[in-house]
């Protein structure tokens, strides 16, 4: 008698016993302690068709596709991240050599609170390990339409910020309200650049939610987008953080709940983000999470103390989930046409904002500037500065970028004068290259 | 002098060893019908006129267990499972007496719902009434809290011969394997006991008194005496034989690979510096994924006596045997056929051999030498092949410390050690066909039985402390005692080798074979609030497979001689 999956399933298992933030954050060598017990003692890895790999390392080319790193990536990211993103781009590979159908890195540290540009750490985040995946295989097999579906608690803030501009990568999020949360962003109306109107979607729930209320903005918002956006490939930032006995949010989702979300999602790869309840709820939402990827019943997997009529939500929420629904879906349609409207009526956008990394204690302030381009997403150009002192100028050509914003970013990079900055930038995406150059001080 | 008996697929091996040569040995066909029959006549032939009393131990590798679990001659046995939230248990059933019950423990061996009495009392009855007498009990995380697997245990009474508790089996996690290493020692268990006892009783009769020790599938010994608690660790000890025995010719300070080249398989293990490499998990046999130790080993179908076709215009050997070569009459050509074409290989009748291979050249378009040739060579090719697969599988084992995926050791053997029926011919052809330095085992054609003799016993303790909760628990040898809140990885370190010495004696171990080392030590702050309210200790320790000390230099010096080489 051979236990067989459903469908094949890679599984990079990775929780970093040896690296930890500090002593006591959240974010330290116990996390997944015993989720490697539940996993092992659930002897999923005997089973035909369930895969375990080892990470690739993630190399400094890789975070390059991806990030602009002040001073450079060594000096803010240690090798538990290259491992962490490594795991991620390993179940990527196999996924795209189609060893597996489906894949779930299960490593830590997460990544989902990483932008494009880093000065350090935000959100126990320095890299984004899902981008650094997603552009590794756009570079290496010539996947286009990628799709992201954030489950964590928090507003992936550093991936909408990666793709915020990019008309390619549907990023959608769903999470706690950010009136009530870290990092305090991902409302509603925040949709994306004005080249990339409707790619980015943000599902503010309230506190309290529960599998209801997940469940029913999955099939009435985020399935009927997806089958619209029809992606090569969909990802999933799993964070578990949603978890009622989760120490730093205020939501009811289960074990239950995310099996069952993730075997309606059926994401093609699956990465691990946030999640502090490791003994309450990472051993049994990650045993729900890999049954239902394999295609395996999930429907015993519960936590020990799992009681569903305490933790349902209000009639209250229900409505106001309801109304949320519809809302997000008008505004969807409100929105179709002002891609073209921005073509026609600007020229370049600008826009500037202050980030907090919390994690460093780091303030940094940007200003953006975009081409509106009428016939790509048109050449980036990031001009930061933190409270340390440090000063960038960053380039970002975008993968399909016209000839005229491909000339304008190298113009932009190489002509670039400014008395206090340590280093100039150009991403070349078209090209895979990544140039830095010193400034003068 | 000590005795080594091997019972092979085709033959039993028996050697005597004196002080530092081997005084005999002797083969005896295996007759699978009658196992007993091909031991005791091996054991009568070996003892023949040797006084009893100048004979300290003999050691026994059998294919008893492992012939019972393939050919499914299993005893009747009853298997209790407590299993609690996780994957639903009914997918690991092993036969039709399986119960899974109420109870269930946590990843920290907290019990989170109690066992119900009156379930476990209506299955006893039941099997009572059938007439059951061996009986598995398994719970989930068992290995972190055994309370509920003994608290069954009470229940059920003493109306039954033999209860295999999941915990005492091994410390390590897996309860699908848990329950198949129960149900195999249950079932197991009274055609090792009738069949031992025997060997006991017609040793005795004669005035042999010797002790008498089982090998292991990880390569390692235990009395008699115990392996009746264990009569689950005696499946496929027969390749550890092998690898035991070619263990002092190996080197030093490298890492070798072995190969055992048979007559129907060719079995393959690594050393580290003598050392074998143990399976992480434990062996799987017939289907059956266990917990029981075992060496990394690789099996492959093809050996001396393979079948040799030609499939679709392209040479094909085995994966299955059809008989004897052709050279002994035989239905289908082998590649040992090939090896008397080439003259490398005496066998029988000469004529058959090259019979057998020429319609094969015909469809190749060959001479028949070159055909033989070709034979010869896919043969090695496919062995290769496997030796890299398996190289190739062991360091792709799954790490999880950034130190282990920085500085993680590569296994890259630049040695192989042949043995086996075939082994000088192999040799030579791999030696060319690679950048290995490839030898043959002296002695090929009993290393098994030398290995077995000279074999130490092995032995593992995983303890697992858990200060916040006050306790250090190690169920497999039934241990548990509660700790201070300043216990640490070194305390724990010192209570596994405490632990780790005592069951060593118990399995028989003389003091000089007790080397303990260090597999497995992790210590992690629990941290719940902002503040540390514990430490979760996990250690691992062992007595590495060997050879006893006092004849580590004696089997250099046995290997010495007249070691059989081939030409290429």
């Amino acid at each position: 008698m051979m236990l067989q999956t459903k469908t094949t399933t890679g599984l990079v298992f990775f929780p970093a016993f040896d690296w930890a933030i500090s002593a006591t954050h959240p974010e330290r060598e116990e996390r997944l302690l015993y989720t490697q017990d539940q996993v092992l003692e659930e002897g999923l890895l005997d089973v035909e068709g369930l895969i375990e790999y080892k990470p690739d390392l993630a190399t400094v080319e890789d975070i390059q596709r991806v990030h602009f790193c002040c001073p450079d990536e060594r000096r803010v990211i240690t090798e538990s991240h290259l491992i962490s993103a490594g795991g991620a781009k390993k179940i990527g590979i196999e996924v795209m050599e189609k060893r597996i159908e489906r894949g779930f890195a299960l490593v830590r540290p997460p990544g989902h609170h990483a932008m494009r540009v880093v000065h350090g750490a935000r959100g126990f985040c320095n890299i984004n390990i899902e981008a650094i995946m997603i552009e590794y295989l756009r570079q290496h097999y010539g996947v286009d339409r990628v799709a992201i579906v954030d489950t964590d608690c928090h507003h992936g803030d550093g991936t909408q910020d990666i793709y915020w501009h990019d008309p390619d990568t549907l990023f959608i999020s769903l999470h706690q309200d950010g009136r009530t949360l870290y990092p305090g962003s991902g409302f509603h109306n925040e949709a994306g650049g004005p080249t990339a109107v409707g790619s980015t979607v943000n599902i503010p729930l309230p506190p309290r939610t529960s599998e209801e209320g997940f469940l029913y903005m999955l099939d009435e918002v985020i399935l009927p987008i997806l089958a619209e956006f029809k992606p090569d490939l969909i990802v999933n930032s799993a964070g578990q953080d949603n978890h009622y006995t989760d120490p730093i949010t205020n939501m009811c989702f289960s074990a239950q709940g995310y099996a069952e979300l993730t075997s309606r999602l059926r994401p093609d790869i699956a990465v691990l983000e946030g999640g502090y309840s490791i003994e309450g709820a990472l051993p049994y939402v990650n045993v729900g999470i890999i049954l239902a990827l394999a295609g395996m019943d999930y429907s015993k997997v519960r936590e020990p103390d799992y009681q569903p009529e305490k933790t349902r939500q209000s009639q209250d929420t229900t409505r106001y989930i309801e109304k949320l629904a519809a809302v997000i879906m008008e505004n969807r349609e409100k929105n179709a046409g002002l891609l073209e409207k921005h073509r026609a009526t600007m020229k370049f956008s600008k826009r500037e904002r202050s980030v907090f990394y919390d994690t460093d204690q780091i303030h940094e302030s940007q200003r953006e500037n975009l081409r509106v381009c009428p016939d790509c997403s048109g050449a980036l150009a990031i001009d930061s500065d933190t409270d340390r002192g440090n000063q960038i100028y960053a380039v970002h050509i975008p993968r399909k970028a016209c000839k005229a914003c491909q000339e304008l970013g190298y113009q932009w990079f190489e002509t670039f004068e400014g008395k206090y900055y340590d280093r100039v930038f150009l991403q070349d995406r078209p090209r895979d290259q990544y140039l830095v150059r010193g400034v003068k001080r | 002098m000590i005795i080594g008996l091997d019972v092979g697929g085709t033959n039993t091996d028996v050697v005597l060893i004196g002080n530092d040569l081997i005084l005999r040995q002797t083969k005896v066909p295996t007759d699978h019908s009658n196992l007993f029959e091909s031991v005791w006549t091996g054991l009568e032939e070996i003892t023949r006129n040797v006084p009893p009393e100048s004979i300290g131990r003999a050691v026994l590798s059998t294919t008893l267990t492992t012939n019972a679990i393939v050919e499914k001659k299993l005893a009747d046995t009853g298997m209790i499972v407590c299993s609690g939230p996780g994957m639903d248990p009914e997918l690991f059933r092993t036969n039709d007496h399986y119960f899974c019950v109420s109870g269930s423990i946590d990843h920290r061996g907290r019990e989170i719902q109690p066992i119900d009495p009156r379930e476990i009392r209506a299955i006893t009855s039941r099997w009572r009434t059938a007439g059951l007498k061996h009986v598995g009990i398994v719970g989930k995380f068992s290995v972190r809290n055994p309370k509920q697997e003994l608290e069954i245990q009470k229940l059920l009474g003493d109306d039954f011969d033999f209860i295999a508790l999941g915990h005492r089996l091994s410390g390590n996690l897996s309860f699908p394997r848990r329950i198949a290493t129960a149900y195999l020692n249950a079932s197991v268990y009274p055609i090792h006991k009738r069949f031992f006892e025997a060997v006991r009783s017609s040793l005795d009769k004669k005035g042999l008194h010797i002790p008498i020790y089982i090998l292991k599938a990880d390569g390692g010994t235990m009395s008699l005496e115990s392996s009746m608690n264990y009569p689950g660790q005696t499946i496929l000890s027969g390749p550890a034989a092998s690898v035991m025995g070619s263990l002092p010719f190996a080197s030093e300070s490298e890492e070798t690979l072995v190969l055992d080249i048979g007559g129907t398989t060719t079995d393959m293990a690594v050393l580290i510096r003598r050392a074998p490499l143990l399976d992480p998990v434990g062996i799987e046999l017939s289907g059956h994924k266990t917990l029981i130790r075992s060496l990394k080993t690789r099996s492959i179908g093809l050996g001396g006596d393979s079948a040799v076709r030609i499939v679709d215009g392209v040479l094909n050997i085995g994966p299955d045997r059809q008989g004897l070569p052709m050279t002994y009459g035989g239905p289908l050509p082998t590649p040992t056929d090939a090896l008397v074409v080439l003259g490398k290989f005496s066998g029988g009748d000469a004529r058959a051999s090259f019979n057998g291979i020429e319609p094969l050249a015909d469809q190749l378009g060959m001479s028949v030498e070159n055909a033989a040739d070709h034979i010869f060579s896919e043969a090695c090719r496919k062995i290769l092949e496997a030796t890299d697969q398996m190289i190739a599988d062991i360091n792709s084992k799954p790490v999880y410390t950034v130190h282990e995926i920085l500085e993680g050791h590569q296994v890259k053997p630049k040695e192989m050690l042949v043995l086996g029926g075939p082994a000088p011919a192999f040799a030579s052809r791999l030696a060319a066909l690679t950048d290995f330095h490839v030898r043959v085992v002296p002695q090929w054609q009993v290393a098994n039985a030398i290995g077995a003799a000279l074999a130490k016993n092995t032995s593992e303790v995983t303890l697992f402390a858990d200060t916040e909760q006050g306790v250090a628990v190690a169920p497999e040898e039934n241990f548990a005692q509660s700790v201070k809140r300043d216990f640490d990885k070194k305390g724990a370190l010192k209570l596994a080798f405490d632990l780790l010495r005592k069951k060593c004696i118990q399995q028989g171990a003389s003091d000089a074979e007790i080397e303990m080392e260090v597999l497995e030590e992790l210590q992690f702050n629990m941290v719940r609030g902002f503040y540390t309210s514990g430490r979760n200790i996990r250690v691992k320790v062992q007595v590495k497979p060997g050879l006893i000390p006092e004849y580590r230099e004696i089997a250099e010096t046995l290997f010495k001689d007249n070691s059989p080489s081939g030409t290429d």
